[in-house]
Order: structure tokens, then sequence, then C-alpha cells
């Protein structure tokens, strides 16, 4: 097994969270995992990836290839855009549908929902509004995005919700069940 | 047992994990995740345990100072910085190799190819040469782990601190390292044998240079018999590859079954001569150097082998002359077709970093910007931290930035050239780090400059670090010879905002040196503060 995953926002938005759990759950399988993140000035609201391997082999690089890369996970439509030369011919994008503009040359949300449109294997998602419904704060968007990439992971979903739970469990039984909450939400949604 | 951790962590783990008694640092990107790795630890200790130093330094200077006093004492120590800290550091480094060490001393430099977070991208391995010491380049984490260890080891036989430098990408990736599950001990306190290798007077220095000259055909040896140097004759030997650190990852990403040319990693210098020459008796013609950063070992090849074997690599445009590695440049420089690809999507734009919302940096350049405009050709000098982004939209208010301190310097030389209004902007941990000396020059001077010191109370940029300083700005200042009259402290919010311009204004229309301190708390500290109150 092996999946190079792209994990994309703004700086703030909690791609690391989901890095996290994933890499807690291939840890637990007895996975090799690399992950290259993004520290220091580029965090501050700036466009921020982390690039995360998971595989049964050894892993050389910590970088994906250009044109490597299974899966695009993106809490912003236009940044999930940003890495389309990495993603492979046949690899997902999974997306959050909201835009966070803060600069002031964002381009036309319109064009942009069409262009990913235009991709064949795709899952956009209001994942806020998906957060919300499942009974968790908007901060939980994050857990949504990571149920609804589960699919592709080739991780059962059981073992990422294990990930998830000994991720938050310090924070208390009600945050970890909210943060189960919104993972379930987007598994649940990614499927259909 | 298995741990996944940052190339920084492991370096940490390894360090704790050898007898540590003390890290030294100042927060730079991408170093700072080796402190705080240390600091986390430190707070978990159990009552039995050795205690490990691990204050933050107020520069990098004073790590590398502090770091020796205690090899001196006989213990383990260890220096972290970003690559540019080495500058700052530099004095101490370069004549730490003639003293030599006691304990062992270990100096981990991050370099910053790509200049992710940083103004240069130099390379480190540049400052090991220079100062003739051993320097380690991991190509793993796992590698990173175990080598600073041995760094540790070699850096007490040899009686000489050790380099090991490494990069963004190196330091900033998670991969699981092994670790093991039975640190070393602490190094006892003992005084050094021979007091006067640690006097530098030129009769006894000479002595030491002589030593250190000597030693170096050691350290060859010892990189050509070092596990981490290895080299493997290929199906088609005419060609050579040498990884240097991580460029051999990403040589094995491209090679996954193995690489048809010969292969020299090194993760080890100074440079292991004989492995070069038997790649050179193995019939190599051509010689591809893979190196994250400046094309140092590219360089130094061309000296060591034949002027019939062609060197390739950074210089010859193999491989770009600037930025980090990537597994598709060594791809490219491998002769291998790039894997297909998607076309980029051209509704992208960049987004580059901004001040956060409700940051009191925000409020100081709105006033200062408002303050500026009504002068025909006020100056203003920025320095290293968040407020850099001063010089982005929104604001565009600062002039210059060079590097730390250089705020308040190039202020004061601006107003020696005859420039007014002459303004530096600096931020409160930058100020302790290099600013205090400078503006001890625009006292005995008698400058006229405006130095605003943006008081956030932490290190903001690497992560919220304490900040040196932290509530002694104004007396700092005073005993430097400031004009208490004019050292003044301002709330940076937007209701001050008519009291915050009068204040710059009348510091303007003062002719000397005037600080003025907007100090409002970093607002990520401030959440953090208010989750770990609402904790307890």
């Amino acid at each position: 097994m092996k999946k190079d995953i792209i994990l994309a926002g703004v700086g703030g938005q909690g791609i690391l969270s989901i890095a996290t759990v994933i890499g807690e759950a291939a840890l637990a399988e007895g996975l090799f995992i690399k992950q290259a993140e993004v520290h220091g000035m580029s965090q501050r609201g700036g466009d921020v990836q982390s690039n995360l391997r998971i595989s049964s082999q050894e892993i050389a690089s910590d970088l994906i290839p250009v044109g490597g890369a299974d899966i695009i996970v993106s809490l912003e439509p236009m940044e999930a855009l940003r890495y389309l030369p990495y993603l492979k011919k046949e690899g997902w994008i999974v997306t959050s549908s909201v835009p966070f503009v803060n600069i002031d040359n964002y381009p036309d949300i319109e064009a942009l929902r069409e262009h990913l449109d235009r991709l064949p294997n795709r899952v956009v998602l209001d994942v806020e509004q998906l957060a919300r419904e499942a009974g968790a704060p908007v901060q939980s968007a994050n857990m949504v995005l990571l149920g609804a990439a589960v699919p592709m992971l080739d991780i059962e979903y059981e073992k990422i919700e294990a990930g998830v739970r000994r991720i938050f469990q310090r924070k208390g039984e009600e945050v970890t069940a909210k943060n189960i909450a919104a993972l379930r939400a987007g598994y649940d949604n990614s499927k259909k | 047992m298995k741990k996944l951790l940052l190339g920084d962590e492991a370096i940490a783990q390894g360090a704790i994990d050898a007898g540590l008694s003390g890290v030294y640092a100042y927060p730079g990107t991408p170093s700072t995740e080796i402190t705080e790795f240390i600091q986390l630890h430190e707070s978990k200790r159990g009552a039995d345990a050795a205690p490990i130093f691990c204050r933050w330094c107020v520069n990098e200077k004073t790590a590398m100072e502090g770091a020796l006093g205690m090899s001196y004492m006989g213990k383990r120590a260890m220096v972290c910085m970003k690559h540019v800290g080495l500058n700052v550091a530099a004095d101490a480094f370069v004549n730490s190799a003639m003293t030599g060490v006691n304990g062992g001393l270990v100096v981990v430099a991050a370099d910053d190819p790509s200049m992710h977070s940083s103004q240069n991208e130099q390379d480190s391995r540049f400052y090991g040469k220079f100062a003739m010491m051993p320097v380690f380049e991991p190509s793993s984490q796992q590698e990173a782990y175990e080598m600073i260890g041995k760094a540790f080891d070699m850096s007490e036989s040899c009686r000489l601190p050790v380099l090991m430098r490494i990069t963004t990408r190196m330091a900033h990736s998670r991969a699981v390292v092994d670790i093991t599950e039975s640190p070393r001990r602490q190094n006892e306190k003992r005084f050094p044998e021979d007091v006067r290798s640690w006097i530098l007077l030129p009769a006894f220095a000479r002595r030491r240079y002589a030593r250190l000259v000597e030693q170096q055909s050691e350290l060859v040896r010892l990189s050509e018999s070092s596990s981490h140097n290895s080299y493997r004759r290929g199906e088609e030997p005419s060609r050579a590859v040498v990884a240097c650190g991580i460029a051999y990852n990403y040589l094995k990403e491209n090679c996954p079954e193995g690489c048809k040319s010969s292969v020299l990693k090194i993760s080890q210098y100074p440079l292991p001569e004989a492995l070069i020459g038997q790649m050179v008796a193995d019939g190599a013609e051509e010689i591809i150097v893979m190196e994250e950063g400046q094309p140092v070992v590219e360089e130094m090849m061309r000296g060591l082998v034949p002027s019939t074997v062609a060197v390739k690599g950074r210089l010859t445009g193999e491989l770009p002359r600037m930025g980090e590695l990537t597994p598709d440049s060594v791809r490219k420089a491998l002769g291998m077709e790039a894997l297909p690809s998607r076309e980029a999507d051209d509704l992208i734009v960049p987004r580059p970093p901004a001040l956060c919302v409700g940051c009191g940096h925000r409020d100081m350049y709105t006033a200062l910007n408002q303050v500026a405009a009504e002068y025909k050709d006020a100056r203003i000098f920025g320095d290293i931290g968040c407020y850099t982004l001063g010089a982005l939209s929104p604001f565009h208010a600062i002039h210059a930035c060079v590097e730390m301190g250089s705020s308040v310097t190039m202020a004061k030389g601006a107003a020696d050239a005859g420039q007014w209004p002459s303004v530096a902007v600096i931020g409160d941990s930058t100020f302790t780090h290099s600013g205090i000396t400078g503006l001890l020059d625009c006292v005995n001077s008698r400058s006229n400059v405006v130095i605003v010191i943006s008081d956030n109370l932490t290190t903001g940029m690497t992560g919220g670090q304490d900040s040196a300083g932290t509530g002694r700005l104004e007396d700092i200042c005073r005993g430097v010879g400031v004009d208490p009259a004019h050292v003044r402290v301002v709330v940076p919010l937007p209701k001050n905002m008519e009291q915050i311009k009068s204040v710059l204004r009348e510091e303007f229309e003062y002719d000397g040196v005037s600080v003025v301190i907007p100090r409002r708390e970093c607002i990520q500290t401030l959440k953090r503060h208010a989750k770990q109150q609402k904790k307890q």
C-alpha cells in the first residue's frame, strides 16, 4: 500500500491536525510515514501545504514528485487547484467548497467551481455547514474534510476514527465526540 | 521504541539520549523545534533524572558561548540555530575549533534553501570548512537521530566541536524513528586538562592552530571509514552520482531498484578523499554532484579529480543553481523523463502571508504610515520578525530589512547621512537579540532617530517563544542612555490611534534619540494563554 497525499489550505486553517490523525492511524498500522510541513513566516495567512506519504514499504523522499500525488485534500478550493500539477492523472481532489478570501485578487468563485467540476475524481463539500449540521463547531471542519477523504486512503474508517479518539482524548470527551461526529459527517457525505 | 518525529525532534531526542546537559539556542526557522522538544521533555522530567539546561538565549552568539562554557566543564552541550544565526555566532563558533572542547559540543545549523522563511540561502557547510571542523549532514530522520550521538562521541574523541548541518526538508519533515530504550547518562563535571588550550593568546593560539591543521588528515580518514559515507560501484561506473545529505533520498526515490551509475553518499565531511579516488579508479568520467544549498562539494570535487573527469551539478546547469532540491530536479539531472502531470490551473494567484487580523503590529503600522505621510521623505528601516510583513500590502511601510538588529543601526547611519525623519521598526525579541548595542551607538552619537520597538511580549514569528527583555524594555533603553522623557509607551489599538500618532509626531520632531514602544501581546500567544487559563 502506498498513498501520497497533499494537504493544502491557508495558514491557521488546521491542515496539520489532519496530518496528525492520519499519521497516528498509519503509525498504529505499522506503516512507514513521511510528512513534510511548512513552519515559520509562510504560516501567517499564506498558502500552506504538507506532503504526507504513507506506505507499507520504506519511503525515500520527504517530498512528493510532480505528477505523483494520489489525493489532494484541501480546506480551500483555490488552494486545492494550486497543487494540480502534483496530482496523478487518476488522482482525487477532496476539498472544501468554502473560499477563504484574504487577498484582493481572489479569482471568480464561479470560475473556480467550474474548474473543479471539470475534474473527474473530486469530492467538493461545504465542510463548515456539514460540521454545524453534525453539531460540531466550525473548527472541526478539518475533521469533516478528513472523513470525506477516508474512502481514498486505503485505511479503514474505524482506524481513522480511533486515531481521532487518541489525538483528541486529552481535550475531553465532549471535544472528542464532536470531532468524531464531524469525521462521520464527512465520511457519509463523501460516499454519496 | 518507535516515534513519529520531525527531523528537528529526532535531533533533540538523539541529543537527550546521548547524555545532553544543555541546549543553547535562539529561535529561528527551521531550527526552533529542536529546543522546544527538549523544553517539553524537561517539563515532564522525573525528580530523579538529571536536569538539562534549555532556556532560550538572547542570541546565537551568547548561545554558542554558553555551550562552550558547559563543554569546558566537561558536559555535553548543543547549540541550535538557523543558518543566518551562525553569522551572529561566527566569532565564538570559529574560535571554538581553536580552543577545542572538553565535554562534547555539537552545533546544529538549519539551512533554508529556497528561503521559505529566511533572507538568504547561505550554506553552513562553508562555515564548517572555514572553521576546519567535522561536519555531519544526515540524509534521514533516523540517521539524524543516530548521528547526534556519534557527533558527541567524535567531538569528545577528537576534542573538537562538530557541526551538524540540516536543511528545511529534514528539519520540518516527520518520519518514524526507532529510538533507544537505554539513554546514556550525562557526563560528570570535569575541568579541562590543559587550561592553556583555552587561552587564545597568540603564543598559545599558534600552537592550537598547528594542532587543528595537523588534525585535518585524521578527520579525512574518519570520513573515509564513517558508516554515514558509502560508495557503491555501479553497473555503469563511467557515470557517478555524489549525493550529499537528503539528496540521497531523492536519488533513491527515483531509483528504487538501485542506480546503474556508481553512487557516493556523503553525510560526513571533510570529503572522504579515498572514496572519491575509488570512484575515479572505477572509471568515472562524469560525476553529478547533488547537494542542498550552494555548490560546496561540486567546487571542491574539481580539485580532487583529474581534469579529464567532468564534474556536473548546480554550476553546470544539470541542477538549478538556486533553491532546494526536489525529487523532480534530481530526476531531470539523472536524465529520466518527468512523470506525466497536469498543467497548472490558470486561475491560481499567489497568497502571500500577512499579519494576523487583530495584531498590534497592524495598528502600529497604521499610525506610523499616517504620521510618516505628513513628512516629505520619511524613511523607515525594518527588521526581522512578523512585522517584516509590513513591507507587503496593505501597509507597504518599510524601506529596508536586512538582518537582526539592522533597523536601529541603519536608521542611525541614514541619520548620519542627513536623513530626517529616520525611523527604525524592530520587535522586542529582535531588539534584545541585536538592537541594544546599536541603540548605544545612537545615544553616543546623539543621532536624530526614532526607534519603534513593537513589543508583542514574545518571539512571534517562530511561534511564540519567551522574549529576553519582556517587562524591562524601558529600563534597558534608559540604562543605555536614552533620555527617559523620550522613552514612550503606547497601546496599539484602533481606539488609541490619535494618541499614538501624536506621540510619534512629537518624537519625530525631537532632535535626538527617541524610543517609542507600542506594547500589546501577540494575539496568537494571547489565545494560547486564554486556553491554558480556561483549563486551570
